[in-house]
């Protein structure tokens, strides 16, 4: 566990700067150093950001680069489509899911872990290594798993299902509520590219909460049993509430990987029928690519931008904060 | 040894999540040996009869000119992203100037953009610099964005390091760059194998530029692998055999220097 420990360790001290004898030349060279950096960032993300945006707020929605300016009216047309209307849906539904398993999984998994088991290591393992790989190569694995007329539903079939779900060519929406043009609910395909997303995610909350959970000293637990706290008791009246950082952590960084998720969905299933597992970095993907709808893909970026910017910006500006006390 | 209930209990229910885990692996590992008319729908579960090695043959084949594709793009990638974050990361720790805070944070924010929010304009700049449709601009690409990731990691692991050694070399006559050359530069050592797995193993899977920035003979392995799967007739066989053959690489990583990539992973999340 040594190396959890100390990236830990690291990440919490306060970063201080050599104070004596700082010439000024070096404090000048040391900006003309990260001048580079900061000229690709600045042109790279903001500037290129600046761009997509002008875009959307163009006509050009063709091969030919056309720009005549019609204001909002992409983003206007987006929120009457009905692709889009079920790409939110599903984001939204994506997200809830995702982050509330993988949150359960991997505090589960790490409490399990956290006992001085033989074998710690080799489970840790197991339960981190789908983060190595590609969304890809989960979504072409888990594709096979949940072919409705294989994989899974054999198990089932063998267990005396005798109607296994269809996973993710299923089309219907539960409970289904009507909302502008779209059925409101839980589209039951996307619970199979949730499966796989956790398969590949869960580890990293696991290792998040094993190392939250390895910094908690004994003795604090201690004298919450000498007080006569049960084990549960202990767990949640003094564990949990230590953890929150890290739920909080957890939760920004599975969210912004769920509002963004891509290569799994087109590995896996594709926009699906009647777009019951289409998501909008699919949607701007094919209409910018596929459609030579660019001023259309662009507005859908900036949307993607804006749903991640809500959620990383106020941890941004937050962990800015704390570091500068 | 004591057997307590709740240990067996522990690590039943450990043993069945290792199930899950490992389920997919198995899947995948036991239909690439099967030929063709063992790899159909209903015995999907079962071992291969026989180690066929086939499928390997045939995925070998088509992702081969891919593969190589990806490793000359992951190599030089992660070289330059790393160089370029360890001296941000540097300067950004040990040399902290009136707003190196807000300029470290407005990089960091270029961490978490989706990328489709840069694409159009990152196409028309590579086919404004003749970079578009190859190797070389997507080594750019990934070493522009990977500036923030690598920057991040670089400075908190400079934190742990000392002031006073810098303070002494400082004493000695040693300026910042002097300082970095002959003190931080060798300390960096495990800094640079952490941020190189993190790295090579993103810029390996990464789809989205990939896919976008890159046509069917410059395609990186992982746009070759979907292109496998989507083709006419599914052959579970080869594709499961090409999902390994794609996968290899990372997790060869994984299995060999797993705690360096944990410690990316963690480095990676902001402050745990």
């Amino acid at each position: 566990m040594e190396p959890l420990r100390s990236a830990q360790k690291t990440d919490d001290r306060p970063v201080t700067s050599v104070r004596t004898r700082t010439g000024i030349n070096d404090k000048w060279v040391g900006f003309f150093l990260l001048l580079p950096s900061l000229l690709a960032i600045a042109v790279f993300v903001y500037g290129f950001i600046g761009w997509t945006g002008y875009v959307s707020l163009s006509d050009w929605n063709s091969l030919l680069p056309r720009m005549n300016w019609v204001g909002l009216e992409n983003y206007r047309a987006l929120f009457q489509d009905f692709r889009f209307q079920s790409d939110l849906r599903n984001t939204l539904v994506f997200t809830l899911f995702f982050i509330a398993a993988c949150l359960v999984t991997g505090l589960t998994l790490a409490v399990l872990l956290d006992r001085k088991l033989k074998g710690e290591h080799l489970f840790r393992n197991i339960f981190i290594f789908p983060m190595a790989l590609s969304f890809i190569v989960t979504g072409v694995v888990w594709q096979w798993i949940f072919n409705p007329s294989t994989g899974v539903n054999l198990f089932l079939n063998k267990l005396g299902f005798e109607e296994p779900p269809v996973w993710y060519v299923d089309t219907r929406i539960i409970p289904g509520v009507e909302w502008g043009q779209i059925q409101f609910g839980i589209p039951l395909a996307l619970i199979a590219v949730v499966i796989a997303a956790i398969w590949q995610m869960s580890g990293f909350t696991m290792a998040m909460y094993l190392a939250g959970l390895r910094a908690i000293p004994d003795e604090i637990r201690e004298a919450a049993r000498v007080d006569g706290a049960g084990e549960w008791q202990v767990f949640r009246k003094v564990i949990l509430p230590l953890l929150r950082p890290i739920t909080l952590s957890v939760m920004i960084i599975q969210g912004h990987i769920s509002l963004k998720i891509f290569d799994l969905v087109v590995a896996m299933t594709g926009p699906g029928a009647n777009f019951v597992t289409d998501v909008p970095g699919v949607y701007m993907f094919e209409t910018t690519f596929r459609g030579n709808h660019y001023a259309q893909g662009a507005a859908i970026a900036i949307l993607m931008l804006l749903m991640v910017s809500v959620l990383i910006i106020p941890y941004l500006v937050s962990s800015m904060r704390k570091e500068a006390d | 040894m004591k057997f307590k209930p709740g240990r067996i209990v522990t690590y039943l229910l450990l043993i069945l999540a290792a199930a899950f885990f490992l389920t997919p692996v198995y899947v995948m590992v036991a239909t690439s040996f099967k030929g063709l008319e063992e790899a159909t729908l209903d015995r999907m579960w079962e071992l291969p009869s026989s180690l066929n090695w086939e499928s390997y043959a045939i995925a070998w084949e088509k992702l081969s000119p891919h593969l190589m594709n990806s490793l000359y793009l992951a190599i030089p990638a992660t070289l330059f992203s790393a160089l370029l974050g360890s001296i941000n990361g540097y300067v950004l720790s040990k040399w902290r100037f009136r707003g190196s805070d807000l300029l470290f944070t407005l990089i960091l924010f270029g961490m978490f953009i989706p990328y489709q929010s840069i694409l159009i304009p990152m196409i028309r700049f590579l086919q404004e610099i003749q970079l578009y449709n190859s190797i070389p601009g997507l080594i750019f690409v990934h070493v522009i964005y990977g500036i923030p990731i690598t920057t991040l990691i670089f400075r908190n692991f400079y934190a742990g390091i000392p002031d006073e050694i810098l303070e002494a070399a400082q004493i000695d006559g040693n300026g910042i760059l002097g300082i970095y050359r002959r003190i931080i530069l060798p300390l960096s050592i495990p800094g640079f194998v952490v941020v190189g797995i993190w790295q090579f193993t993103q810029v390996w899977n990464e789809f989205l530029f990939a896919v976008t920035l890159t046509s069917t003979a410059q395609h990186p392995v992982m746009v070759a692998l979907q292109n496998l799967s989507g083709s006419q007739i599914v052959q579970w066989n080869i594709q499961m055999a090409g999902a390994l053959l794609a996968a290899l690489p990372t997790l060869l990583i994984y299995v060999l220097l797993g705690r360096y990539f944990i410690r990316g992973l963690l480095a990676g999340s902001l402050k745990g």
